[in-house]
């Protein structure tokens, strides 16, 4: 079952080659009988410059897919490029560095690429401006709210300024104003950018809020069950009926899936 | 509390800074601090109070007359000794030897677990083999290494340091390895997102994520050296070099109770204190990065 092509689905079918591209991608993790299939036969891409959401059921894979995506797993069948783009990850905990500082943290993006200490501690300070966290820097994480480290995690995510963005449930922990704020700073750095971003999430209208397309996982074994273009102008408002009525077909047929395994 | 932010052509980013500012103070909260003097009255008096419970208790034991008084000397006979002790030259002499030899053979012993314990923790089979022979060799009493070491080095300084390294670098050794293994997984993801391989990872990644089990085992290996050298001491007598070990030994054969016990005292109090620096060294760490989240 496909959803009916977009115009735009169409201009991306024959568009460029895509971001991220997975090809028939299964995921089993352990072997033999005790092994759990965790990705089914998974085609998906990502073209340049689209924001792609994906959606779930809790235990259903995507972290998983984002991990293969990332390389920190190979896939046990099927084939994943990214056509050697650069990938930067948020995790769905902000995973900072415990040891350093704030800044440090995010100056640990432009380490690797051997960026001079002083140019580092200056963009690391304009990647926390980005996120409103411009006075923080001399600040050890510990002694930040849950949101401010998320946010933290995201600007060391954009110093590493790369092409493709994946993001693991990042704003799964925050209140709901913080996040709208911060959904309108993710769009906005993502058209500024021209990043592909794959964005995961349990939260039905972030996923329509933020998305040009919107992935239906289905659960044991994670397949996609259905895709959902989003042909909602931008800048776009969470609460809007627009947003909500697209996010309410998208839920029914999220129930729909998670019905299936209750029978 | 309805906020409208419906975000029409104007200035949002500003807008969003300031609500972002507004929420964040909040989340914040402001941090409570007791006075100094207050915290160190809090953490001298228990001491003082197990010092008190101690002295009443041996006093009670000389008291119940198990012991003639000039074998087992009482705490106000002792301290009277320790006080003359401690203005002699001659005793702070020793206590110089005993500190030197201490301070070296920690040292070396630093040294030597920081590279074992890197080598072994880098090196898969190194790991596989020598892991457990390094946890084997922490459970060897010191005392046993002697007869060895006073074969291989005579009756000389080196033995002594040669059972304090053994001594000492197994537990460091440890710590580091400890600290390898159990490094965050989520932090060696993040890592390895964020472009970081091999010697790169080790250096800014492992390395920093190890600190906490090393210093812990930095604590017990300073623990393990001083032991051995006083045992080192106590066996290896060398002439016209006094120290703590020494005097001890002397105090044995001359039957001098109130001199040994002072010294006893002097060991101890070097001891706790040494220990009390890494528990300080331990504490800092631990506050830094948000260990000790939990006031008991
Ligand atoms: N390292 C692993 N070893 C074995 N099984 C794993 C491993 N990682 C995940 N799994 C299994 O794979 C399945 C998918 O897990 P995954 O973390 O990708 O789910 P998810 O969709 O991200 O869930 P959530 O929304 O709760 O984060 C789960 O059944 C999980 O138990
Ligand atoms: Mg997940």
């Amino acid at each position: 079952m496909t959803a009916p092509l977009t115009e735009r689905a169409a201009r991306r079918a024959e568009g460029d080659e895509p971001a991220v591209r997975l090809d028939g991608v299964s995921k089993i993790y352990g072997q033999g009988k005790n092994g759990l299939l965790a990705l089914d036969n998974i085609s998906l891409s990502v073209a340049p410059g689209e924001f792609v959401s994906l959606l779930g059921a809790s235990g259903c894979g995507k972290s998983t897919l984002l991990s293969l995506v990332a390389g920190l797993d190979s896939p046990t069948a099927g084939t994943l490029s990214v056509g050697g783009r650069k990938i930067a990850m948020m995790f769905q905990e902000p995973a900072l560095f415990p040891w350093l500082t704030v800044s440090a943290n995010v100056e640990m993006a432009l380490r690797v690429q051997g960026v001079a200490k002083r140019e580092r501690r200056q963009r690391a300070a304009e990647f926390l401006d980005i996120v409103h966290l411009g006075g923080f820097g001399a600040k050890r994480p510990h002694e930040l709210s849950g949101g401010m480290r998320q946010r933290v995690s995201l600007a060391r995510a954009l110093a590493q300024e790369a092409d493709v963005l994946l993001m693991d449930e990042p704003f799964g922990a925050l209140d709901a104003m913080t996040r709208d704020l911060l959904h309108d700073e993710l769009e906005r750095i993502w058209q500024k950018r021209g990043l592909s971003v794959l964005f995961v999430t349990h939260n039905v209208r972030e996923a329509v809020r933020l998305g040009d397309r919107v992935v239906l996982l289905s659960s044991r074994p994670g397949k996609v069950a259905e895709e959902f273009d989003v042909d909602i102008e931008r800048p776009r408002v969470t609460d809007s009926p627009e947003v909500a009525e697209l996010a309410s077909a998208v839920t029914a047929r999220l129930r729909q899936e998670v019905l299936r395994h209750g029978s | 509390m309805a906020v409208d932010q419906a975000p029409a052509a104007g200035q949002p980013s500003d807008i969003h800074a300031r609500q972002l500012a507004g929420l964040d103070a909040l989340e914040l909260g402001g941090g409570t601090s007791s006075g100094l003097a207050s915290r160190l009255w809090g953490r001298t008096w228990p001491m003082l109070l197990a010092i008190a419970i101690v002295l009443a208790i041996w006093q009670g034991v000389v008291w119940s007359g198990r012991w003639p008084e000039y074998v087992f000397a009482g705490p106000a006979e002792t301290l009277g000794t320790l006080g003359e002790r401690l203005t002699d030259p001659e005793y702070w002499q020793a206590i110089a030897v005993t500190m030197r030899r201490a301070v070296t053979g920690f040292a070396i012993a630093v040294v030597v677990g920081l590279a074992v314990g890197a080598v072994v923790s880098r090196i898969k089979v190194l790991r596989a083999a020598f892991g457990s022979l390094i946890t084997g060799l922490q459970t060897m009493p010191s005392i046993a290494w002697f007869p060895l070491a006073i074969l291989l080095f005579g009756l000389t300084e080196s033995a002594i340091t040669f059972v304090v390294i053994l001594g000492a670098a197994p537990s460091i050794a440890n710590g580091l390895i400890t600290g390898v293994d159990y490094t965050p997984p989520i932090l060696l993801r993040a890592s390895h997102v964020l472009g970081f391989r091999r010697l790169q990872l080790y250096r800014h990644v492992i390395l920093p994520a190890s600190l906490p089990s090393f210093l812990a085992g930095l604590k017990q290996g300073w623990a393990f050296a001083w032991r051995s050298l006083m045992a080192g001491e106590l066996v290896v007598i060398i002439a016209h070099q006094s120290s703590l070990g020494e005097r001890l030994y002397y105090d044995r054969e001359l039957a001098d109770s109130a001199g040994l016990l002072a010294t006893m005292i002097i060991i101890l109090v070097i001891g706790v204190g040494i220990d009390l620096l890494f528990e300080t060294g331990d504490n800092a760490l631990r506050r830094r990065w948000g260990l000790q989240q939990v006031r008991n």
